[in-house]
């Protein structure tokens, strides 16, 4: 029998826990004597100065103990990671409907939040900016606008046959993680603190809370076991909650928690970018994208947050899997009197990919040929035209392999003639197909953040234990990484615990993020399993006289020779030897280099590539739609777990397919956002699943890069499948006399409606 | 039993606990007082289905078992009933629910913060449902949100998980649920903070009439967000849920009579029987947890101006039979609602029954919603009509709309231009112009004023279109 973990289709590590209740979340721990339950007094204007904050409404109301606001956070009042422009509760001036102006310490939840609603707080109102077109307009900008240019996209627009401008906005998204942001804070002996956080970045967590109540890292213990999602909610948004409720236990000496309610979380912690996009392309009669000029205004909120990362990477997957000769983007980063927004699953790759994506179909109607045939002609190419405009060598190149195998798996011609018959019979309903591609770059753009740590400790009893930087939020890291080190120890799974990401066991662990996670914590476990491995191997070459190469270890028995010892045995005597039975394990990302000033080398290790066919069905008097059938082909290399990867492709899909058509923001023109819970804010449900939904890995496409196993990451990419989606309903709803139909994203049923009203095109 | 004190049964023990607060909710009860924190909150508006339980009552000789989102739902309104949570759901070997196994075999967790809402779900379609249909199944979960799998695992587990048995002894329930009940009325609550669930019409009209500020509660899938999220107290709070002659559906020969306190879960069946054509507006209504707890009276006492049911009941003619103490009254619902939450109730006068007439022969009735998602979301624009044509003409015309007005109410001038008129494509034409004049919405978060008007004139054409025997006229069923 095999007794190999890895590629094997394992249950996630915490499902039997998850089903019966039993996996323990931040608010599921027990919970400690004495504890203060904490609410959010947040500012109700958009922009404003704050005049006075008068809190003894808040401070008489029941079970109330205290309240902190700016002047009690002992050291600085900061939680962004990159600039420090995020206040953990505003100071003088207030910049969003939403933003933290004071916390409230109660011995209830209930009593804690009826006592938030008390507060007197009076500002000046200021204009606020709230749309990233109007920051383009007065050079309302967080950070600086970047410009990257390849070639000559001047030249070559100015000598295109064929040029087309226009724009075309898309909407943010909610991570609408199930579990809320929460934090719990302990005060412990000496100055220290231990804060259990639900937190994909437990080290900056860490590092914010160490500089917010002036304590050193090695004073701060951040552990979190699970998330109930994150998305990339949990990135940089969890030091937030938990530089709060550490700040509450500093003024109050008691433990503290903060539980966000589902509508303020939804109103006060960052999302998705919406960007507004305009394009001027020029191309030829086959297709072929000659010249082509991107402006990108995004709406990043009222700070830098990650801004600047995300906006890098819109950049960076406006190729998507085309090569552009001849291209320019303009970025702007657009400071908005909104809640700034933050890491969401494709981190801008989203955006950039929707922008190329709208001008391939764009391309292929105006010259009426399928808009397949047009992603084809502006593949990058085998060996020429494989250069990205931030001068990374396309090597791999999955493209055309995975098009032509999911063009025949998914009937795409035969369908396509089909729905044209349909089409032309049915009045109401109206049918449309895409396929689109995804290429997507993996590792942390920023090179320093490409390494990870590992804690391996073996037992007596021949068990392991194992610790890594990486946070489980569901994507399954945590029986991905176990798998390998099960295979590097030759023990089954079950003889492998994973315990809670902890800052006091794994340091200066990079947050769980960019699809990086099993790449990194996988390749740092190895390692550390590889050392141990070693010794024991020296060990029992030794006691058994036979060389290194002579001993393997699988199911829980060592091989020596034409020996079987069972694994406790050696591993005990190893130990009775006196041999390190643990071990610490670290990788950095290999290859990588990139500078940031021009915007060039090579940033990512490799590209995870995918391809997915959409067939949808539009309702053109009511705007209201549903998928058919979904055909989708994905790349993770060599699978760590199947099963594992198979639920981030689907889930990422469908996911992507949300933020594509149902999940709208709406901001009034207060700024206050209107859709903040689930009755008003509309993810997919079980309905919305197409009917017919067919999802493959790639099994026989092993990662060119000598990542773990040739595995591939796996959690963000499969998100961009879902512009397949929304190609198919804009196919759907073209006409002859309609052809370019004006549709943005999301395209919600009264968005396709818009474009549906549009004057028919010239 | 201590005065004051209710008794429910909770995973097979029983539960008996006095009630300080009788807003405090079951979610609390269960993960503060019991630690049993399996249930999650994900909401608290009971949206998203984290917390749901599973309740089982008594029905006829037998018991049903219903999902509810434990999160809205007020403590002492399980008085008598038994309470099931996930930590409940395992065998005496203490071996997974198959259920539960299904969900592991087929990978159907990933954060798994939804999953024990999912499992009741999943657990109430088991007992009711041993080979559902796709369909049955996104019916079923529909007031569940996962944000991590897609449901597509989810979906492969429903499908697997009868291949199983359990040892469900349905005996043993009925049982038990008779071991808690109670005769007479229940009274408890502490101070200002009282709570009543009489368990008859008349005791109820009593006590209204004596406490005429008490907020009147049946289902609380909206009163229990005027606790949870707006922290209101409510006082005095009077329990429509065990009173006898309110849960009660009679059939006359002209009509239904659908008692105020009666669940969407059993009067949709009821009204479907006589009205056929309002089958896609139900199915796309609430989810079973809110259609479980939720009630015909509250969404028409409630009068939100997007209740998906009132429409409907318009068109068909429905009446409100009104009491206060002894003494009734009947009104057309379409004279109910006089302004955004203002209707016609006086002090201690509350709805006892809704008296629906039965369809006349010929009559086409039917009902659209217009939202941005299919299952389990508030209307943008919903509407309902019943036409009677004698040839080409029509009779009559009734069409009533949501979403577009301070209440539910009917469209006059569209009706008026319609009556009277050829049942053809000019006069709906006409009637489209006309509903701009009837109607003035708002822009807000679920669609702007201007896409309103465009809907309800498109949703009046498709209705036009379906009388002409257009198929394939919503994407509803479409590939379903």
């Amino acid at each position: 029998m095999d007794a190999r973990a890895v590629g094997k289709p394992l249950p996630h590590d915490s499902a039997h826990l998850h089903v019966s209740g039993q996996a323990a979340y931040t608010d599921d721990l027990p919970e400690p004597r004495d504890l203060l339950h904490l609410a959010v007094g947040m500012s109700s204007i958009a922009h404003g100065k704050l005049r006075e904050l008068d809190l003894s409404g808040v401070l008489d109301a029941d079970g109330v103990v205290d309240v902190c606001t700016a002047a009690d956070v002992p050291g600085e009042n900061n939680y962004g990671s990159i600039v420090k422009d995020d206040p953990l509760l505003a100071g003088d001036v207030v910049q969003y409907v939403g933003q933290p102006v004071f916390a409230v310490a109660a011995t209830s939840v209930d009593a804690a939040r009826r006592a938030a609603r008390n507060a007197q707080i009076v500002c000046d109102e200021l204009e606020p900016v709230l749309d990233p077109l109007t920051a383009v307009e007065q050079a309302s900008f967080v950070l600086p606008s970047e410009t990257l240019v390849r070639g000559d996209p001047d030249v070559a627009l100015d000598q295109a046959p064929y040029r087309r401008q226009s724009r075309v906005s898309v909407g943010g998204q909610d991570q609408f993680y199930l579990e809320g942001q929460i934090a719990m804070a302990l005060p412990q002996e000496d100055g220290g603190i231990l804060v259990y956080s639900s937190t994909q970045h437990p080290d900056q967590v860490q590092s914010i809370i160490a500089r917010a109540t002036r304590r050193e890292a090695k004073d701060v213990v951040v552990i979190c076991r699970r998330m109930g999602g994150g998305f990339g909610g949990k990135e940089s948004q969890a030091a937030l909650i938990a530089g709060l409720a550490a700040v509450a236990v500093d003024k109050t000496g008691r433990p503290c928690k903060l539980r966000l309610d589902r509508d303020d979380d939804m109103i006060m912690t960052g999302k998705r970018h919406d960007f507004v996009i305009d394009y001027d392309v020029g191309f030829d009669e086959t297709g072929r994208i000659l010249g082509i000029d991107f402006e990108f205004a995004s709406r990043c909120g009222m700070s830098a947050d990650l801004s600047g990362p995300v906006n890098d990477r819109a950049m960076f997957h406006c190729d998507n899997a085309y090569y552009l000769e001849n291209v320019r983007i303009l970025s702007h980063r657009c400071k908005t009197h909104t809640v700034s927004n933050t890491a969401f699953r494709g981190f801008g790759g989203p955006q950039g990919m929707f922008a190329i994506e709208y001008v391939i179909e764009d391309i292929a109607r105006i010259l009426g040929i399928d808009p397949l045939e047009v992603r084809r002609r502006n593949f990058y190419g085998k060996g020429e035209r494989n250069v990205t405009q931030y001068h990374q060598v396309v090597d791999e190149n999955l493209a055309e392999t995975l098009f032509d195998r999911l063009l025949e798996s998914s009937d795409y011609a035969r369908r396509r003639e089909e729905i044209r018959d349909f089409n032309a019979s049915s009045r109401v309903l109206k049918r449309g197909i895409a396929m689109t591609p995804v290429k997507f770059g993996i590792s942390f753009t920023n090179t320093m953040l490409n390494q990870a740590g590992a804690l391996v400790h073996v037992y007596k009893d021949g068990t392991v234990l194992l610790n890594h930087g990486g946070t489980e939020m569901g994507q399954g890291l945590y029986i991905k990484v176990a798998q390998v080190v099960a295979d590097e120890l030759g023990v089954t799974i079950d003889k492998v615990r994973t315990t809670a990401a902890d800052t006091s066991k794994v340091p200066n662990a990079s947050a769980t993020a960019a699809s990086s996670g099993s790449d990194m914590n996988g390749k740092a476990a190895q390692k550390a399993a590889a050392r141990i491995r070693k010794r024991i191997t020296a060990f029992a070459a030794h006691k058994y006289g036979v060389s290194e190469a002579e001993v393997d270890f699988r199911g829980n028995k060592a091989y020596v020779a034409n020996r079987i010892v069972e694994f406790p045995e050696l591993v005990r005597e190893a130990w009775a030897a006196r041999l390190p039975l643990s071990a610490a394990g670290y990788y950095r990302t290999p290859k990588i280099n990139y500078d940031r000033s021009t915007f060039s080398g090579r940033p990512f290790l490799y590209f995870a590539w995918g391809a997915a066919v959409t067939e949808v069905v539009v309702d053109m008097l009511t705007g209201e739609h549903r998928l058919l059938r979904v055909d989708i082909l994905h790349d993770c290399g060599d699978s760590l777990n199947p099963a594992v990867d198979l639920g981030q492709v689907e889930g990422g899909y469908v996911q992507g397919v949300g933020w594509l058509t149902t999940e709208e923001l709406w901001w009034n023109d207060r700024g206050e956002l209107g859709t903040h819970a689930p009755s008003t804010y509309k993810i997919p449900t079980c309905s919305d699943l197409a009917a017919d939904f067919r999802v493959e890995l790639t099994r026989d496409l092993a990662n060119t890069e000598k990542t773990v196993y040739r595995s591939k990451a796996v959690g963000e990419p499969p998100l961009m499948l879902a512009l397949s989606a929304f190609h198919a309903l804009r196919d759907a709803i073209s006409t002859d006399d309609r052809p370019l139909p004006d549709l943005q994203a999301p395209a919600t049923p009264e968005a396709i409606l818009r474009a549906l009203q549009d004057e028919p095109d010239e | 039993m201590a005065a004051g004190t209710i008794r429910f049964v909770l995973n097979g023990e029983v539960v008996e606990t006095g009630v300080a607060d009788p807003t405090r909710t079951v979610l609390q009860f269960l993960r503060e007082d019991r630690r049993l924190t399996g249930t999650k909150e994900g909401c608290a508006e009971g949206d998203c289905g984290a917390c749901t339980v599973v309740v089982v009552d008594r029905s006829g000789d037998d018991v049903e078992v219903r999902t509810i989102n434990s999160c809205i739902r007020f403590l002492p309104t399980l008085d008598g009933k038994e309470l099931i949570t996930v930590e409940g759901l395992r065998g005496a070997d203490g071996a997974l629910h198959p259920v539960q196994q299904a969900m592991v075999d087929e990978h159907g967790s990933q954060c798994g913060f939804c999953t024990p809402g999912f499992v009741m779900s999943l657990y109430a379609l088991y007992r009711d449902n041993p080979a559902p249909t796709r369909r049955d199944i996104d019916d079923a979960l529909s007031g569940n949100l996962c944000r991590c799998t897609g449901y597509r695992p989810i979906i492969d587990a429903a499908q697997k998980m009868a291949a199983r048995d359990d040892d469900w002894d349905a005996a043993a329930h009925r049982k038990a649920l008779q071991d808690v009940g109670r005769d007479g009325s229940l009274e408890t609550g502490r101070g200002d903070d009282r709570f009543f669930a009489p368990r008859d019409i008349g005791t109820f009209a009593k006590l209204y009439g004596k406490h005429q500020d008490a907020t009147v509660l049946a289902g609380g899938t909206d009163i229990g967000l005027w606790v949870t999220k707006q922290h209101r107290n409510l006082g005095t709070v009077i329990y429509t849920g065990n009173v006898a002659e309110m849960l009660e559906i009679a059939k006359t020969d002209t009509h239904l009579e659908i008692g105020a306190a009666v669940t969407l879960t059993d009067a949709i069946p009821a009204l479907l029987g006589e009205y056929p054509g309002l089958a896609e507006m139900f199915e796309r209504y609430g989810s079973p947890p809110s259609r479980n707890a939720g009630t015909l009276g509250g969404n028409i006492a409630n009068g939100s101006p997007i209740g998906d049911s009132m429409p409907a009941l318009m068109v068909i003619g429905a009446t409100l039979v009104l009491q206060r103490g002894f003494s009734e009254r009947e009104l057309p619902l379409d004279a109910f609602y006089h302004d955004y939450r203002v209707d016609d109730l006086k002090p201690g006068e509350f709805i006892a029954r809704i008296r629906v007439p039965k369809a006349e022969d010929g009559d086409i009735v039917s009902s659209q919603k217009w939202s941005k998602r299919f299952d389990q979301d508030i209307s943008a624009v919903c509407t309902a009509y019943r036409l009677r044509l004698d040839g080409d003409e029509v009779a009559d015309f009734r069409m009533a709309c949501g979403g577009l007005a301070p209440t539910i109410r009917r469209a006059s001038q569209c009706e008026a231009a319609v009556t009277g008129k050829t049942w053809d494509e000019d006069t709906i034409e006409t009637a489209c112009n006309s509903l701009e004049r009837d109607f003035t919405p708002i822009t807000d978060m679920r669609a702007s004023a201007e896409f309103r008007l465009v809907a309800v004139q498109n949703l009046l054409r498709r209705f036009w279109l379906e009388t002409q025997g257009e198929i394939d006229t919503t994407v509803y069923g479409y590939g379903r």
